[in-house]
């Protein structure tokens, strides 16, 4: 493989910031007593978690660390919060989420739906905005759980959590509200307190921690039940021995991600702007998938139309440039993606989707290659297409 | 990412006979534009029934542009009556083999072969027969499932899946493609349920159990075991994160029970031991 890669692929996984690296390692190595210990070794990593504790709570927004808890992943995270709230009244057994989902979230809702819950999936329009109106509609008084991401990971659209939140509580104010903010976090500012949040995801290696580090937020007086039980680690609510190494990182990653708030506002978006704007006057078959405003400034998802994604994003591996597709054929599943379905985009661009999603550590002349390149990749795309009456009446219709 | 072969990858990045032929003598098409992929194949024959030419327009992934690639190269120069027997796996084979759940890009480059063919000599084309459609999210027939059975030896739904796409969408069909096979294995017709002995019905649950019930539960850990069949109550014990689960009785009754009822008897009722 080339060595030059242009890693434009930053809502699947990021790269490990050399900072958050750093102040792993000695956690790695010399600092590796158990926190639960009670010789001063073991205060040096429980010293370190608490630190990290801190800077999580900063991140999300919360009022005090002890609404913070550690798990590996953000599904465990999801799950966690989802198992845990309703398993804490069993009476309940009503939810709401979206058609749009992550995968983590929406297969959990299936197996509660063989399990007798009933759920209610709200739709989204064409710009991937969520139909407010249904969701409050549906909130009842049998309604445990709303569970809402705050940004989606194929679209980058932004849902308006406070909003959400409001609308939740003036009609049911025993409903929690559940955020999977595994997309939105450091991508745009967050406040549990001030958007009224009971339950919060986030997955470190999204913001430049490693993988197998997650969090929760699980705002005070919450009903919950843990979901892994054995020790007194997290106060009782997810036992097992810390991963301290990894706490430590996301702490650190925490932090970094939300000092560049600012600049992923500004370069980052200005960065996806121009990319987007770029490959969308440049390519005849190329349309915009997703809103224009109201999106986590790093992510795009552009249709090209009668021409296959997979074989769009191999191409695109010939330059080194990494995205990811909402097509079937790049999953192993058959089906193009769920969030592109429910928005109704046409099945002329739903299987030649493509998803840039950009982050801190991307450079102009990396979006300027990828803006060269498209045109030429897509060219030679479109000469394979059987589709050709079609594609000269886009041409025709874009000059 | 997907394993491809260096072919594989040469023929994508290269693909080799792309276009339209105008005279074309047959033409042949596959699969569709809302399904994922679609193949267009332009032949030229001539008066001894030799393959002069071939072109293809392929919508799809990596491997179907490849797999009509190397179709084309394949056929070109060869008799009508060689041609005829090219199968699915002499394309898979001749890139070096295809990702398991990338199989059916072969089978479609297969089939636009023979619509072209069956367009050639004036026959109706497999889709325009009486054939049963069984998987309606990708229009895949009854003698398309079965052909590729045949050609490729397949012995489960998922392998039927994964050539011919069947069962791959909402998975409703996926107990009419296992009475396909089923059918096509015991090469005996199907017996009414009330003409079943114990011995069938028997094997017929542990079908069920084996192939639409036990996968899901074990997507939670769990899974179930097929005891015995008593009268219409079918007996199962529940192990792994099922037993003992305060829902267990609901997944019985709710889902287990129900997918029992549907594919075997409506009357069956599932009792755990």
């Amino acid at each position: 493989m080339d060595n030059k890669i242009i890693y434009l692929d930053n809502n699947a996984t990021t790269k490990i910031d050399d900072k958050v690296l750093e102040v792993m390692m000695p956690y790695l190595k010399e600092n590796y007593s158990n926190p639960s210990s009670i010789y001063s070794f073991g205060g040096i990593t429980a010293k370190a978690i608490a630190v990290a504790r801190e800077q999580v709570r900063d991140f999300v927004g919360a009022n005090s660390s002890k609404e913070i808890i550690f798990t590996a992943s953000g599904s465990e995270s999801a799950n966690t919060a989802i198992r845990g709230v309703l398993e804490a009244d069993k009476t309940k057994k009503h939810i709401i989420t979206t058609q749009v989902e992550h995968p983590c979230v929406l297969s959990l809702y299936k197996t509660l739906e063989k399990q007798g819950y009933q759920v209610d999936y709200i739709e989204v329009n064409s710009n991937g905005e969520l139909d407010l109106e249904a969701l409050e509609k549906a909130i009842c008084e049998e309604t445990a759980l709303v569970s809402c991401m705050w940004a989606n990971n194929e679209t980058g659209v932004i849902f308006p959590i406070k909003k959400i939140s409001k609308l939740i509580k003036s009609k049911n104010k025993d409903t929690k509200l559940f955020v999977d903010a595994v997309q939105s976090a450091g991508k745009i500012p967050m406040d549990v307190e001030d958007c009224g949040i009971d339950l919060l995801s986030i997955s470190g290696h999204k913001f430049h921690a490693p993988k197998g580090v997650g969090a929760l937020y699980v705002k005070a007086g919450t009903m919950f039940s843990p979901l892994i039980v054995g020790g007194h680690q997290e106060r009782g609510k997810r036992a097992g021995t810390e991963n301290v190494a990894y706490i430590v990182g996301l702490g650190k990653a925490a932090e970094l991600a939300k000092e560049s708030l600012g600049y992923e506002a500004t370069t980052v978006k200005y960065l996806r702007d121009k990319l987007e704007s770029s490959i969308l006057k440049s390519v005849f078959n190329a349309r915009l998938n997703t809103a224009v405003t109201n999106r986590v400034p790093n992510t795009t998802n552009i249709g090209f139309e009668y021409v296959e994604g997979e074989l769009i994003l191999l191409h695109l591996s010939d330059f080194g440039i990494c995205a990811s597709s909402g097509s079937a054929c790049t999953s192993g599943s058959l089906e193009p993606s769920h969030v592109l379905k429910a928005m109704g985009i046409p099945f002329t661009a739903l299987h030649g989707s493509i998803r840039f999603s950009l982050s801190r550590f991307t450079t102009e002349q990396e979006i300027d290659s990828v803006i060269s390149v498209m045109p030429i990749i897509i060219d030679k795309l479109t000469k394979i297409s059987p589709f050709q009456d079609e594609l000269a009446q886009l041409r025709a219709h874009k000059t | 990412m997907w394993d491809y072969t260096e072919e594989v990858m040469e023929h994508y990045r290269n693909p080799r006979n792309v276009g339209k032929i105008d005279d074309a003598t047959a033409i042949g098409e596959a699969g569709s534009l809302s399904c994922g992929d679609a193949l267009k194949l332009y032949l030229k024959i001539d008066e001894n029934n030799i393959v002069t030419d071939a072109k293809f327009q392929t919508f799809g992934c990596g491997s179907a542009v490849a797999s009509s690639s190397i179709l084309t190269e394949m056929i070109i120069g060869k008799h009508i009556d060689e041609v005829k027997k090219v199968t699915n796996k002499d394309i898979a084979d001749r890139l070096g083999g295809l990702p398991p759940e990338k199989m059916h890009c072969s089978v479609m480059g297969h089939e636009a072969l023979e619509n072209a063919l069956s367009h050639y000599f004036g026959e109706e084309t497999a889709e325009s027969k009486k054939d049963k459609m069984v998987c309606t999210c990708f229009s895949v027939t009854e003698s398309q499932i079965l052909n590729a059975v045949k050609e490729n030896g397949l012995k489960t739904v998922e392998e039927v899946t994964n050539y011919t796409k069947a069962g791959g969408g909402c998975g409703h069909c996926k107990g009419d493609i296992q009475e396909i096979l089923d059918k096509y294995y015991n090469k005996r017709p199907q017996v009414e349920k009330s003409q079943m002995t114990h011995t069938q019905k028997i094997l017929k649950i542990n079908n069920i159990i084996e192939n639409q019930i036990s996968p899901e539960l074990r997507k939670d850990g769990g899974d179930i075991e097929f005891i015995d069949l008593d009268g219409n109550k079918i007996l199962v014990k529940l192990s792994g994160s099922c037993s003992g689960c305060k829902n267990a009785t609901l997944t019985l009754k709710s889902f287990v029970e129900t997918t029992l009822r549907e594919h075997f008897d409506e009357n069956a009722e599932v009792v755990e031991v």
